[in-house]
């Protein structure tokens, strides 16, 4: 493998190890944005819900 | 609800510029690597996702020794945004380099010191987290969460200078490396111009969704103490 890499004219195609990464680099951080949107999105509801529960309780 | 600062709304908007231009330089300006092909275009932001997750650590150990200084709890919320964001970018560095190595060295992976420390770096952080969840006083977690990152951070160094001491096969394309490394390439200058502009693109990423999840992070606290007070 490594002697190929040294022989060759051309560059070896490995253009779908290319797309591999990028495709976990983009997939990875829009689940991790997915994730904050949703966790602000619970935690907003649960702060409404325990401010009613102080209000009913005063 | 509290409303989204000017300021953040407009680090978005730069930050998704950046990020878009960044995309662009990888793939149409920088030129193709002549022996390694196209993989050799995932260097850019596999160092980048590397360095966003070394500067996380470094601010989750600054920011907690600032907690053990000042005893303020907004210290040890950004020292658990920096970890996870940290954690997430040592992780994309680690899966992207696995898949560059598959058609250059020809495996997915190997015990090579600088891919082991890097992975030991970041389940050091996972472990972080998973224990933070385990201790329910607020002030107590804070403690240990500062302490730890302090501690943890030792991982770091160890791990960027793991490339530089140890024999290596993991290229240095900064700097001069082991002669037993392989994939290693000279960098034209609009390689070295895309990369650095990866780095100051990845840097701001950075501070964008640490600042996200500081809000967050501060949310979570709101949620928790009135839980508690919910339940005296």
């Amino acid at each position: 493998m490594l002697f190929s890499l040294f022989l060759q004219d051309a560059p070896i195609n490995t253009t779908n190890y290319m797309i591999a990464g990028y495709a976990v680099i983009f997939g990875v951080m829009l689940i991790y944005l997915i994730s904050l949107l949703v966790r602000q999105r619970n935690l907003q509801k649960d702060l409404e819900v325990l401010e009613e529960i102080q209000v009913e309780e005063q | 609800m509290e409303s989204k600062p000017r300021l953040l709304t407009i680090l978005d908007i730069v930050t998704v510029i950046l990020l878009l231009v960044a995309t662009y330089m990888v793939f149409f300006y920088a030129p193709q690597e002549a022996v390694m092909g196209d993989v050799q275009r995932v260097f850019y932001f596999h160092v980048a996702a590397g360095w966003v997750g070394m500067l996380s650590f470094l601010v989750a150990a600054g920011v907690g020794i600032l907690y053990l200084v000042k005893k303020d709890r907004k210290w040890d919320i950004a020292g658990l945004a920096a970890v996870e964001i940290g954690i997430v970018f040592a992780f994309i560095n680690i899966v992207t380099g696995s898949i560059w190595a598959r058609p250059i060295w020809n495996t997915w992976w190997t015990w090579d010191p600088r891919l082991t420390t890097a992975t030991v770096m970041m389940l050091i952080y996972l472990a972080y987290l998973m224990l933070r969840q385990g201790i329910e006083d607020p002030d107590r977690r804070a403690r240990f969460g500062a302490v730890y990152a302090i501690i943890g951070f030792l991982s770091v160094p160890l791990t960027y200078f793991s490339a530089r001491i140890f024999r290596t096969i993991h290229p240095i394309v900064i700097g001069s490396g082991d002669a037993g490394a392989t994939g290693s390439f000279d960098m034209t200058p609009l390689m070295t111009q895309t990369f650095m502009f990866s780095l100051l693109t990845f840097t701001l990423i950075f501070i964008d969704l640490l600042w996200h999840r500081i809000r967050l992070g501060r949310k979570a606290d709101q949620v928790e103490q009135l839980r508690l007070k919910t339940m005296e």
